[in-house]
């Protein structure tokens, strides 16, 4: 009896004494340190390239800080005012004295860049008055401002400066779904002719929807080829499949150019055919057909490989066996084969999904005016506008509909169920 | 006799080639009657899964025609051909419940829904599986899912029913287990059946009447009592049971019995299917039938023979003998009163009687 409450006692023990948890995480201790050296530097690796680009550009998509390093003192007594008339004169005491500061040039010059993205006339005004600050020996300064610009003379300017203060701004991130502060800090719309990215992530959502449900709709047939051809044949016809993974991005989308274009191969050969005359050539190509076209092409392997994974795994007495039981062929495929390739439908599609979404070089090369998606303008602001905070809140919005859509897919098919290969 | 009334099912002088070179199957002609629980039963690659597969319609004959009752089957589309099927791996749908997987079969042939849950739980009654319509067949056991899938073939009620040797992944318990209760469901509901097994105690078990296959062609079809009584050939002997096969010449004939020569013995047997007087013939014997030590002058052939080897397997002891100038003669002595069981390396007798060995084909 005694032994018997003792074996069944919750503290198991090995012959020693040592808990029996605690002997075996002795002894694969080693292992689980060898696994994890094993691993350490593609870690390393990942933590330096994607992990840590990746939370510099969030902190970059709301950092603010350009106003106030450029004119702390100011800003701070900007943040005092309270912005129905003009600033006090204390205010323009030291915008005077932090902008004729010659230490600060580089600073100011950054300053005014970012307070150009609120308003436009920000860059010439700063400057302007950069130049004839060292000139102020002596106040009242605020008439001396007024004098060098008519600008600082509206409440307007100093409420964007005020504005634009706080070390941590959403502006970026409401310039991402086309709102702004109006003067007086309230969330507005922006004005008609400034909204583009709202359409711009709704155009890129229905291109990478309508992408994937291309790949989907051609790459089915064979994929199901591919699993029930005779191995022979099938590998063949792999491999023709993987061709295009083994040619240069660049060079597959250029030969989209060469068919598409106005006086592409397709063009010609319909025109030569009698089927459109040739005043009415169609383009297909630098607008969202080009793009979309170039986009299925590319992105089709993704699709094939795991449902031809799927596939293969489905054993053909699933079919017999329905159609043993009555079912006609359709019914049989419907009702017993799709449903059992699912895992592979939610993975090829969510792959190609994300692929799409954030696509870059197809829609820059062959997407024209019409056919850019929203990674192309994240690229215009990290290379032409030098907008990052812009470029990085438009990123961060990316990866959280990514995020979304994940979530979404987890939740409806369950990511257990996703079969990649 | 067969002429008078059309039979159930009828295979006529059907071929079946895949590649154009080799014959799977070889002129089969086959008839079922009605009610009939028959067995193609043969070594694999003997043509008998191609058989049922062409009368399930999953494989076309290169030549000849199957009919069902007085329908010619050859270009009916399987899902129309009205015939329940068992899978060797029981082909249950994964993404359905066992009760979606029993509904399939009535769905596609628009029961109403009351029917349908109706015959379902009848089905899952049969089979003793009342209570697992919820499940996943991936949650039940191999011999759970055995049952849903006869269950699936039997619940639209088709006159026929194929199975392709539905018990090959069960063990052996559950496997006699199931012969008994598939047995049962057939006296029960009276379908005809067409099982395929290379397994002959399933055979024997289940069958009204089996077809041994081998080589494309059936080598003989008959009850499984005839079978093993009475084989027509050698790879029937062979083939069904144990058999001790001696190799000889045939001696004399008068049409029912036969003198043959083996070695230097000459051994009185029954004339079954040997070429005539001077062939070669394969003798056939069970071992059960072979007498140690028989009395004398009971027994026609009654030979010396040496005991190599003993194996004792409870019930009886086999004894393999060297006689005749075979060194793989066996013999079983029953454990029981009045058998006495030699020593290895005793010098003993063997007998048995004409009708027991069968001068068969070489």
């Amino acid at each position: 009896m005694a032994q018997m409450t003792e074996t069944a006692g919750p503290m198991i023990t090995t012959t020693d004494g040592t808990p029996l948890k605690l002997a075996l995480a002795r002894a694969t201790r080693r292992s689980k340190l060898r696994a994890f050296l094993l691993v350490a530097p593609l870690l390393v690796f990942i933590v330096l390239t994607f992990i840590v680009p990746i939370l510099d550009m969030l902190t970059r998509s709301v950092s603010n800080t350009e106003v106030q390093t450029a004119i702390p003192e100011t800003a701070a007594l900007l943040a005092e005012w309270d912005g129905r008339d003009l600033p006090p004169e204390a205010v323009f005491a030291s915008m005077v004295r932090e902008l004729s500061d010659g230490d600060r040039r580089r600073d100011v010059s950054r300053m005014a860049a970012r307070l150009n993205y609120e308003d436009g006339g920000f860059r010439s005004l700063l400057n302007k008055t950069q130049r004839q600050a060292a000139r102020i020996k002596a106040g009242p300064y605020r008439e001396a401002m007024i004098a060098v610009d008519k600008d600082w003379g509206e409440t307007r300017t100093w409420k964007i400066i005020q504005l634009a203060s706080p070390t941590v701004t959403m502006s970026y991130y409401l310039n991402a779904v086309d709102l702004t502060y109006d003067a007086n800090g309230a969330i507005v719309q922006q004005p008609e002719w400034q909204r583009i990215y709202v359409h711009l992530f709704l155009k890129t959502i229905y291109v990478a929807l309508g992408v994937t449900l291309a790949c989907l709709v051609l790459a089915y047939p064979i994929g199901y080829l591919l699993a029930t051809l005779p191995p022979s044949k099938g590998n063949l016809l792999l491999i023709l499949v993987l061709l295009p993974f083994w040619t240069s991005l660049l060079v597959r989308t250029t030969s989209w150019i060469v068919l598409l274009q106005t006086n592409g191969v397709i063009n010609d050969t319909l025109v030569w055919l009698g089927v459109i005359d040739t005043d009415n050539r169609l383009s297909m190509i630098y607008n969202m057909t080009g793009t979309v076209i170039a986009m299925t092409h590319i992105l089709m392997p993704f699709m094939v490989l795991p449902l031809y994974s799927v596939m293969k795994t489905i054993s053909p007495s699933y079919l017999r066996a329905a159609r043993s039981l009555g079912a006609n062929p359709l019914v049989a495929f419907v009702r017993v084969y799709v449903p059992q390739t699912v895992p592979g439908i939610g993975a090829g599609s969510i792959l190609v999904f994300i692929l799409a979404i954030g696509y870059y070089i197809t829609p820059a090369l062959v997407g024209g005016q019409d056919g850019q998606l929203i990674s192309n303008f994240i690229a215009y602001h990290m290379q032409k506008s030098l907008n990052w905070g812009l470029a990085a809140a438009l990123g961060a919005i990316l990866l959280a509909g990514v995020m979304a859509m994940y979530w979404l897919y987890d939740r409806l098919v369950g990511v257990d169920n996703m079969k990649l290969g | 006799m067969a002429e008078t009334k059309t039979p159930f099912v009828r295979f006529s002088e059907v071929q079946k080639t895949y590649d154009g070179e080799i014959l799977v199957v070889k002129d089969l002609n086959l008839d079922i009657e009605e009610g009939e629980f028959v067995t193609m039963l043969g070594p694999s690659g003997s043509g008998k899964t191609t058989c049922l597969m062409m009368l399930a319609g999953f494989e076309t004959p290169t030549e000849g025609r199957i009919m069902l009752g007085s329908r010619e089957l050859n270009n009916v589309p399987p899902h129309k051909r009205g015939i329940g099927m068992v899978f060797q791996n029981y082909a249950l749908f994964p993404h359905m419940t066992v009760a979606e997987n029993l509904a399939f079969p009535l769905e596609v042939r628009k029961l109403s829904k009351p029917d349908i849950a109706a015959k379902v739980q009848r089905a899952l009654d049969m089979v003793e599986l009342s209570s697992f319509g919820g499940r996943r067949p991936g949650q039940l056991s191999g011999g759970q899912q055995q049952r849903v899938a006869l269950a699936r073939a039997l619940v639209f009620e088709p006159d026929l029913v194929l199975m392709d040797e539905p018990l090959g992944a069960l063990d052996k318990n559950l496997r006699e287990q199931m012969q008994y209760e598939i047995k049962h469901i057939h006296e029960k509901l009276g379908m005809t059946v067409v099982y395929v097994t290379h397994d002959q105690s399933e055979a024997l078990t289940m069958s009204d009447r089996i077809a041994v296959f081998n080589d494309g062609r059936i080598q003989q079809l008959a009850t499984p009592a005839d079978l093993y009584e009475r084989p027509r050939n050698a790879f029937v002997a062979q083939f069904i049971g144990e058999n001790n096969r001696l190799l000889g010449r045939v001696e004399e004939d008068d049409g029912r019995q036969c003198t043959v020569v083996v070695g230097d013995v000459a051994i009185r047997a029954l004339s079954v299917n040997h070429g005539g007087r001077g062939s070669s013939t394969t003798l056939s014997l069970r071992p059960e039938r072979v007498t140690l030590n028989p009395a004398a002058g009971s027994l026609p052939n009654v030979f010396d023979a040496t005991v190599m080897e003993l194996i004792y397997l409870g019930d009886h002891i086999r004894a393999r003998v060297s006689t005749c100038g075979d060194e793989a003669f066996i013999v079983k002595v029953p454990n029981a009163y009045g058998h006495t069981v030699p020593t290895e390396g005793a010098r003993v007798t063997v007998g048995w009687a004409v009708e027991d060995c069968r001068a068969l084909d070489a």
